[in-house]
């Protein structure tokens, strides 16, 4: 075990946030999927790579970071609403298995896909000049393209709340997810509330992409390795709770980050290990509500 | 569909399909089987390992073949997995009844390739860097490896660093086989030299995360850094080291220099940095047998060859010489007369096989970054020179060869 | 015509399951390409039997059975190439009897909850096996692979047997699955099979009617880890190596795209699935080699959305689909 000092650890502590904050991003917008259609999006990973892709093309056109960092999530959440009309919306009244099963099958299409269009060697995604570099916090020096990562996460998620709580879109979202049949009973169109909530999502997968890219490099399959690290989040949080995907992201990021620093070798285990322990001592989760998503 | 097109469609099917392969006559083409990664993460090396198999088989199909046979090297897609890599190769014998296997890029698809070339009694020439393959229990009078292993990387590397560049040494590495086995043998010799290697890093594989570490090891004032941080690790490794300030502190060194992942990755990244390699196109300007490789090379692909392309090269005119010497096709004779007439020199200088491992022994290179290429290709200049010892190995008693 | 004929073929396959797969498999070597890919199809097939015994007949989606493939290969390898065993039968029992215990143990903790819950639970469960298997290389060779599995000859009424030639193992891995098939057949067959069809349609309804529905869960997804253990096990022997890949994630999701598209539920669905993705993957390979993974996402994507019973499924049209 390595000797501690405080700045270490502190530094640690922030990296976790960093990863959670991502990991939250990516579980927000699968827990919000699965709450309101009871799909399970195992694609979600894969437009978290589009979303870098994208990045990188519009980052390598336009030469302006910003313009990419908006526009990417654009597209990969229109490109959502492409595949929710088209992929998903036939299942829905089937089995839950078959959404599941059609998005993978639709994860292995898109990182095939990307591979012949982009290559197979992963590309750079480089921050931008102003976010180089490091920043010195006084007690540590941390670099400024993290920080900044951690600033743009705690803003959607305000403007997300903001959205759910004070707009009357927001509402049936919220009404859409605790009792679909009486919000249809009111005459109001889910579908088309489906169809912003799976694009919403989905575009959020894509921000986080574009985010991760210059922390963690461009390549076809970074998709499936933060999936399954985001379902955990979505179970351990609660399938269909948003604050359980934030506190459950948060915790996640930093369990993972404090291991990978004090035992590297338990880095990979340690998040099933978490959410063994809380799926077997709170069935449904830590913000679950219990007889759901059965 | 009616049934006259189902019907055809099915014939055409059954067509595309194939039956089973006649055992081709005698007099045919001599084929040489070869697996690698064309897809995956390491498919741009893979490519180089194919461009200097091509040559080759181009090279002596000009001169007329092998024992007056025409020679066709069938390259199969491992994917960078075990399982299909072992499959693979039961195709290639078992349906094209390949002669000879070169090949393997991972270690660990080599080893599974390994596995059937010995069953099925293949000479097979591995031409990826593997500890084991040479040692038991996976070694076998049929298995040769052409390429470097980390233990020779290691203990020429970390041996010239510690001459060369400074005593006090920082290990950083990635927690799986090659960078465990990076870690060990360079901590052994660092410390063999006299220096100290002051602390080490392990990380998880995959996981390029270093902003917690990085601090602590610039306070410990390290006068080298290595690094074992594989493919895109490595990429994100050197970002960190560069965005903190590492580069300007200390030496950093790498087992190991790609002239593919300076291509990529610009160069910038690997600017001052050390590594070794098995070849440098640049030593075509002092050796006049890897000038001869590499103007045949640039002329025929428009790009000078990496080191892996050296080994595809090299592995194929040793399966072509050991068949030449022996006169015949026979996997057994053609590497008992590989282990008669060790000497052998098809690319940069001469190399030999060890008889107990059959390991080929040949000279390494330490290249640094150039902070700016020198034309398209310059990435890289020749810092450095290992010549071939057998010190520089373990013995053969220490492979578990008596 | 042609529909007809299916329907009278697929009619007796499901008669005579295990007759009907020995002739299959038997003829296969002399079809396809070379002998071993007759056996990756019969060893593949036998994996996907083993995963659609649990989804297809009792309606539990495991995105996890990486974990018991792996267990069988592990065990038996390990059985041969670190204790050293020189018994076939033995080593193949370890790698069966490793699975079935796993299965057992992930099958208590992960039947406690149900769906997407259960769906998670397996997964995680089987990716903690992976890295296990990754960081415990002196026992599995870690990522690497455990190698050093010795091809024994097999020992039949005191005679020893070669298999080294790729006929001689198809022919003795056919015997095998034959077996398994049996038994598989006389569970369905049996009232406990019932129940899992109960099970299948309504648990809820299944308990009310007074069956022990955790047990039975319970013992259907151990039967089911048995068969893919010994799946493994044959394959760890068929290619002399164990990768640590074996455990990973994509191998499960490999053993749910063969099962969906030869089609789950029905007793041959999974054997034409695997013979499909692996005739398909090795000569569409050769031709398309870096296209060939979209090919088949493609393929798999149209079967869910369009042909959810599968091939098998679809050209016999609703023996025993859903």
């Amino acid at each position: 075990m390595p000797d501690v000092t405080l700045s270490a650890l502190a530094a640690q502590l922030f990296t976790g946030l960093v990863l959670g904050g991502i990991l939250v991003l990516l579980a927000i917008g699968l827990s919000l999927i699965f709450g309101l259609m009871t799909v399970v999006n195992f694609a979600h990973g894969s437009f978290y790579m589009l979303g870098a892709y994208v990045g990188f093309f519009l980052l390598a056109y336009t030469k302006n970071f910003w313009v990419a960092l908006v526009v990417a999530p654009l597209v990969v959440g229109t490109l959502g609403l492409v595949v929710e009309r088209l992929l998903i919306r036939p299942l829905y009244g089937r089995s839950p298995n078959d959404p599941l099963l059609l998005t993978f099958g639709l994860s292995l299409v898109l990182v095939e896909a990307v591979k012949l269009v982009a290559g197979k060697v992963g590309l750079t995604l480089d921050p931008p000049a102003a976010l180089a570099g490091a920043i010195d916090l006084g007690f540590m020096m941390f670099p400024a393209y993290r920080i900044f990562v951690v600033l743009v996460t705690a803003v959607v998620l305000v403007a997300l709340w903001l959205f759910l709580e004070k707009t009357n879109v927001g509402l049936v979202v919220r009404a859409g997810s605790r009792d679909a049949l009486m919000v249809r009973a009111l005459g109001i169109d889910l579908g088309r509330v489906w169809l912003v909530v799976f694009g919403l999502g989905i575009a959020m997968a894509g921000l986080a992409g574009i985010l991760a890219g210059p922390l963690r490099g461009v390549y076809a399959e970074m998709g499936f390795e933060i999936i399954i690290e985001a379902f955990v989040v979505v179970v351990v949080g609660g399938m269909g709770s948003l604050l359980g995907a934030v506190v459950a992201g948060l915790l996640i990021g930093e369990v993972v980050s404090l291991t990978t620093y004090f035992a590297p070798k338990l880095a990979e285990i340690v998040v099933f290990i978490v959410m063994a322990v809380v799926l077997l001592t709170r069935p449904s989760g830590l913000f679950g509500e219990a007889g759901r998503a059965e | 569909m009616n049934r006259r097109t189902f019907l055809s469609s099915t014939t055409a099917t059954v067509a595309v399909l194939g039956f089973p392969a006649i055992l081709r006559a005698q007099g045919g083409p001599l084929r040489i089987g070869f697996p690698l990664p064309l897809t995956g993460p390491f498919a741009a090396i893979a490519a180089d390992q194919q461009r200097g198999a091509q040559l080759a088989v181009e090279e002596l199909n000009t001169k007329g073949g092998i024992l007056g046979r025409k020679v066709e090297v069938l390259f199969r897609d491992d994917e960078l997995k075990p399982a299909t890599g072992a499959q693979r190769t039961k195709e290639l014998i078992e349906n094209q009844n390949v002669d000879f296997v070169v090949g393997g890029l991972a270690a660990h698809v080599q080893m599974a390739i390994n596995e059937q070339t010995k069953k099925a009694g293949r000479l097979f020439i591995s031409i990826s860097q593997s500890d084991e393959i040479s040692a038991k229990p996976d070694t076998s009078p049929i298995t040769f490896h052409e390429a470097l292993n980390p233990t020779i990387t290691g203990r020429a590397v970390g041996g010239w660093g510690v001459q060369n560049l400074g005593k006090r040494w920082w290990i950083v590495y990635a927690d799986y086989a090659w960078g465990k086995q990076n870690n060990a043998v360079f901590s052994d010799v660092v410390k063999k030299a006299g220096g100290t290697v002051l602390g080490n890093t392990p990380y998880p594989l995959g996981k390029p995360e270093f902003s917690a570490h990085i601090p602590r090891i610039q306070a410990a004032k390290p006068e080298v850094l290595l690094a074992a941080t594989p493919g895109a690790d490595g990429v994100a490794f050197m970002k960190q080291a560069i965005s903190f300030g590492m580069k300007k502190e200390m030496k950093i060194i790498v087992p190991l220099h790609f002239l593919f992942a300076a291509k990529e990755g610009g160069a910038d990244l690997f600017a001052d940095v050390y590594g070794g390699t098995n070849f440098y196109w640049e030593l075509a300007e002092t050796i006049p047998q890897a000038k001869r490789f590499v103007d045949a090379f640039t002329k025929k692909f428009g790009a000078p060859p990496d080191g892996y392309a050296g080994y595809g090269y090299s592995g194929i005119l040793e399966v072509a010489r050991g068949v030449t010497l022996a006169k015949s096709t026979d996997s057994a004779k053609v590497a008992d007369t590989l282990r008669k007439n060790p000497t052998y020199d098809h690319y940069k200088g001469k190399q030999y096989w060890r008889a107990c491992d059959n390991k080929s022994f040949q000279d390494l290179w330490l290249t640094k970054g150039r902070p700016q290429a020198k034309g398209e290709w310059g990435y890289f200049e020749v810092a450095g020179k290992v010549p071939a010892d057998e010190k520089l190995e373990r013995t053969c008693a220490e492979k578990g060869h008596a | 015509m042609i529909r007809g004929l299916l329907a009278r073929v697929a009619a007796w396959v499901a008669a005579h399951p295990v007759l009907s797969i020995v002739a299959f498999f038997a003829a296969l070597p002399f079809v396809v390409p070379y002998p071993s890919l007759a056996t990756q199809m019969l060893v593949y097939g036998l994996f996907a039997l083993g995963f659609n015994l649990l989804y297809g007949y009792t309606g539990l989606l495991s995105f996890g059975h990486a974990a018991y493939w792996g267990l069988g290969a592990y065990g038996a390898g390990i059985a041969l190439a670190r204790l050293g065993w020189t018994s076939l039968w033995a080593a193949l029992a370890l790698g069966v009897l490793s699975a079935g215990i796993g299965g057992a143990i992930v099958g208590f903790f992960a039947l406690r909850r149900r769906g997407i819950y259960f769906a998670m639970l397996t997964l995680a469960f089987a990716q903690l096996l992976y890295f296990v298997a990754f960081h415990l290389a002196d026992l599995t060779g870690g990522d690497d692979g455990l190698r050093g599995i010795p091809q024994l000859p097999l020992g039949l009424f005191g005679l020893s047997i070669p298999l080294s030639s790729p006929l001689a193992f198809h022919y003795f891995a056919l015997a095998l699955a034959a077996l398994a098939v049996a038994g598989l057949q006389r569970v369905l067959h049996s009232p406990f099979g019932r129940v899992l069809a109960a099970i299948r349609e309504n648990d809820d309804r299944a308990t009310a009617c007074g069956y022990d529905v955790t047990r039975a869960k319970l013992l259907s997804f151990v039967f089911s880890a048995l068969i893919t253990g010994l799946a493994g096990s044959l394959d760890a022997l068929r290619l002399n190596v164990v990768p640590v890949e074996a455990l990973f994630w994509s191998t499960s999701g490999q053993v749910v795209i063969m099962t969906l598209l030869g089609g789950s539920g029905t007793f041959f669905g999974p054997f034409v699935g695997a013979g499909t993705v692996l005739l398909l993957g090795d000569r569409l390979s050769l031709v398309l080699v870096d296209s060939w993974p979209i090919v088949i996402g493609t393929v798999f994507v149209m079967f869910v959305l369009f042909l959810p019973r599968g091939i098998w499924g679809t050209l016999t049209g609703g023996f025993h689909g859903h």
